[in-house]
């Protein structure tokens, strides 16, 4: 019990909750615009691994790190647009198009990074972001190592989610974005075109997918490895049930399962030998569906979600 | 005579081979409610459609004030202050109805929604229109009533002068439709001009100041309301002669179906109360009430899909048990549900498999569906039951209600059911369509079955029932002769008030 309290009451612990919840908190976001305008995507696991590759890729070959950044959300926006053009144009299963496109982009991905990075036995490295010195902040006793001692990527996500919980719930736009999901034919009756709120909010979600992606590689590690995505992206899927589609909740689902993540790293060595390391890797998950059982209970999905828009058709 | 608001005239329009609307012409007055009756598919909806700048007319010009509104532009139709109700709701239920009426109003790309102006705007309409609603109320959670009065907000909501309402009663209640009325009349006192799409003769004849009249996309006629009647309209609609049938006198046999004391307790509440009623042979009993009081669990416990609390329910004389869903099809009862849509049929199934889903065990040969023997079955309700509108293959959500009727009531009828349920049967179908379905339920009854009628229109009632109970708050009120019936006695049954002397007590 004491380690238990010793874990919690380290800043180490806090500080790595931060870090680990900020691709799941971009990740989320994006999945959540994208299901909001009515369009499930199950792309986000292929988009952040080739968002990793390509922004650590860019990175590598000489690109500041910001760049990498915007190439790894521009290449996961170009995702995007394959995926609306397969489920809004075509309105193929989304589903199926989704897996598709992670399978894809996956093995898109290590094929890149094959033929542009020479095999090597320990990987290529690169200098990653690093913690932000925040003036009268960062200095605090506890307070500072546990929250702001951060990269600038987590101060950006959790702005992001902010400013989309903004966008969706205070601005025509996101009221547009929240009637295609719930109804394209009424917002078509009011003017709005579907077809476009979709294929925009799809593009903007795989942009975040990708920026979740190079997280991974340009702040949390400094090297690509072509598992490294490890099942981030179904996490996010399941956060965005968990949020009730509402940013705000995201971030602190996206939150919740990362401090699990970070408490049960740090009870690895704690109790090693007692237990199999194995069995507190599951705790996240268990916990997370466990969560998942209650909060999704209530969850009001979006009416829309899953249904292919065609004009003039009821 | 001024110049009307707004004047359609000598507009025609053709699908392939059909002719929806054929050099059809009609003026509207500031202030004046005008019908638009029909039969389905008379070209009511088409014509709608063309005012509202959905279609684009072969011939013929829309103009309002005296300017022609450019064609297919539905955008023009809108900015000239038309406002269209659509028969399907065009809204979002995980919206609240603010947000509902909001929606496309102003720029995409404003900054933020100007949300305390619009809910100014909303309560004033709202307020000025009688049509009450919380604007914060998620839409979802209102009742169907409710979710028409946000529809109709929302059509006001662009300074409209000219709204219209396709068959806006389909889906209501009668006290939510007479309520509708009564706002609508308001509207017009108020200046509104409206038109309102209908098949129903009682409610043209109460509302209406004029009434025009659509048969296979032509305008047969226009009458004044206050010079018609709903006989000459009734003609006029379908172009014969319709009379729907009547009762004739019978004895009936056996008790088949009785309930004693029967409570059926869901989710924690009574929903039906110590019902007693006996349902023989060779007659039909009416069931007589608004909707949603007990009508939906009555026809669950009678369809298998419930089981009573307490008290008992007695088949054919015998404890009726826990037979399910196919124990009771097997044992000859026939079920026509309320919602055709949702529980009667499967739409995207074809005529034939929604024949035989009751039934599979008989058409399984092998562990396989013996699709020859289905089809043919399906063929032979087509021919007997005079279902219209495609084959045995045709996917059912083809059919127009009254055929898709037509062939529920058939699939239940051709194995001449011991007792027949039906819930709502002439619910939302037209005048034609309704005879026929009355018609059917007339024969059964001479043939003997024993037909439970589950329904809130008086009429209905009076004209096919041998003895009537009304229904409220999930009681039942004892049954009287329908000789001794009269529309106002059923109001007043319908109403909670029935008295003592006929045996049974007061709520108490």
């Amino acid at each position: 019990m004491s380690t238990l309290f010793d874990i919690l009451a380290s800043a180490g612990l806090w500080a790595a909750v931060l870090r680990i919840a900020t691709p799941l908190i971009l990740g989320t976001l994006g999945a959540l615009l994208s299901e909001r305008a009515g369009v499930l995507h199950l792309g986000i696991e292929g988009i952040m691994t080739f968002g990793a590759m390509i922004g650590w890729l860019a990175v590598y070959n000489g690109a500041d790190l910001w760049t990498g950044f915007l190439v790894a959300a521009l290449a996961g926006a170009a995702f995007g647009v394959l995926h609306a053009m397969l489920t809004v144009t075509l309105g193929l299963s989304q589903h199926v198009a989704g897996l598709g496109v992670t399978l894809f982009a996956s093995s898109f991905s290590y094929y890149v990074f094959r033929m542009l990075v020479p095999v090597a036995g320990t990987p290529p490295t690169i200098t990653p972001f690093q913690p932000l010195d925040i003036p009268g902040l960062t200095s605090l006793p506890f307070f500072g190592p546990a929250f702001f001692a951060q990269t600038a990527p987590t101060y950006l996500a959790i702005i992001a989610a902010l400013l989309l919980g903004l966008v969706l719930f205070r601005t025509p736009l996101g009221l547009a974005i929240r009637m295609t999901g719930e109804n394209p034919h009424a917002a078509e009756s009011q003017g709005i075109n579907p077809v476009a709120i979709r294929y925009g909010a799809v593009i903007a979600g795989s942009a975040l997918m990708g920026m979740a992606g190079a997280f991974l590689t340009l702040s949390a590690f400094n090297s690509f490895f072509p598992t490294m995505v490890q099942g981030r992206g179904w996490i996010c899927i399941a956060l965005v049930v968990f949020s009730s589609w509402r940013p705000g909740r995201a971030l602190l689902g996206a939150l919740l399962f990362a401090f699990f993540d970070g408490v049960q790293l740090r009870l690895q060595p704690a109790l090693n030998g007692i237990v199999p390391y194995q069995l507190f890797l599951m705790i996240p998950y268990l916990l997370s569906i466990a969560a998942l059982a209650i909060m999704a209970r209530r969850a009001r999905v979006p009416q829309a979600l899953m249904q292919p828009y065609r004009r003039g058709e009821r | 005579m001024t110049t009307p608001l707004l004047e359609i005239s000598g507009v025609s329009k053709r699908f392939g081979a059909n002719l929806a609307n054929d050099d059809i012409s009609l003026d509207l007055a500031k202030g004046e409610i005008v019908a638009l009756l029909g039969e389905n598919g008379a070209g009511k909806t088409t014509l709608m459609s063309i005012l509202f700048g959905h279609y684009v007319p072969d011939a013929g010009t829309v103009s309002i004030d005296g300017a022609a509104l450019p064609a297919g532009k539905p955008r023009a139709a809108i900015r000239a202050g038309i406002g269209m109700v659509h028969q399907h709701f065009a809204l979002a239920p995980n919206l609240t109805v603010l947000e509902n009426v909001m929606t496309g109003i102003e720029p995409l790309w404003a900054f933020a929604s100007r949300t305390a102006r619009a809910r100014a705007k909303l309560e004033a309409l709202s307020a000025r229109f009688g049509l009450k609603v919380d604007p914060d109320a998620r839409l979802g959670d209102l009742s169907v009533g409710e979710q028409q009065r946000v529809e109709i907000l929302k059509a006001l909501y662009n300074d409209t002068r000219i709204l219209v309402l396709d068959e806006p009663t389909a889906v209501l209640t009668r006290t939510e439709a007479e309520h509708l009325f009564t706002t609508l009349k308001g509207m017009a006192r108020q200046g509104l001009s409206l038109i309102f799409i209908s098949h129903k003769l009682d409610e043209v004849m109460a509302t209406a100041d004029r009434i025009v009249v659509l048969r296979g996309g032509r305008k047969v006629a226009e009458r004044r309301a206050s010079e018609t009647s709903k006989a000459e309209l009734a003609e006029l609609m379908v172009g014969r002669t319709v009379t729907r049938p009547v009762r004739a006198p019978s004895t009936p046999g056996a008790i088949v179906l009785e309930a004693a004391a029967v409570t059926l307790r869901l989710d924690g509440v009574d929903r039906l109360k110590a019902v007693d009623f006996r349902l023989s042979a060779g007659e039909v009993l009416g069931i007589i009430g608004v909707s949603g009081n007990g009508q939906a669990e009555l026809a669950r416990l009678l369809s298998g899909t419930a089981r009573p609390s307490s008290g008992d329910l007695l088949l054919f004389g015998k404890p009726m048990g826990d037979p399910g869903v196919a124990g009771l099809v097997a044992s000859g009862i026939g079920r026509v549900p309320e919602d055709r849509n949702k529980e009667g049929a499967i739409g995207d199934m074809a005529v034939w498999e929604n024949a035989v889903l009751e039934r599979l065990p008989r058409f399984s040969r092998h562990g396989l569906v013996d699709r020859k023997a289905g089809m043919a079955f399906a063929q032979e309700i087509i021919a007997r039951f005079d279902v219209r509108g495609g084959g045995p293959a045709t996917r059912i959500r083809l059919l127009s209600g009254g055929n898709m009727q037509k062939l529920i009531l058939g699939r239940n009828l051709i194995d001449r059911p011991h007792i027949l349920i039906a819930a709502q049967p002439a619910r939302g179908l037209d005048e034609g369509a309704v005879a026929s379905v009355h018609e059917r339920i007339l024969e059964a009854r001479k043939a003997g079955t024993a037909v439970l009628l589950i329904s809130e229109d008086l009429e209905e009632v009076m004209a096919l029932a041998d003895r009537i109970q009304a229904i409220v708050g999930g009681r039942l009120s004892p049954p009287v002769s329908a000789e001794l019936a009269d529309a106002r006695m059923l109001g007043l049954m319908m109403a909670g008030e029935w008295s003592a002397e006929t045996g049974a007590a007061h709520a108490s």
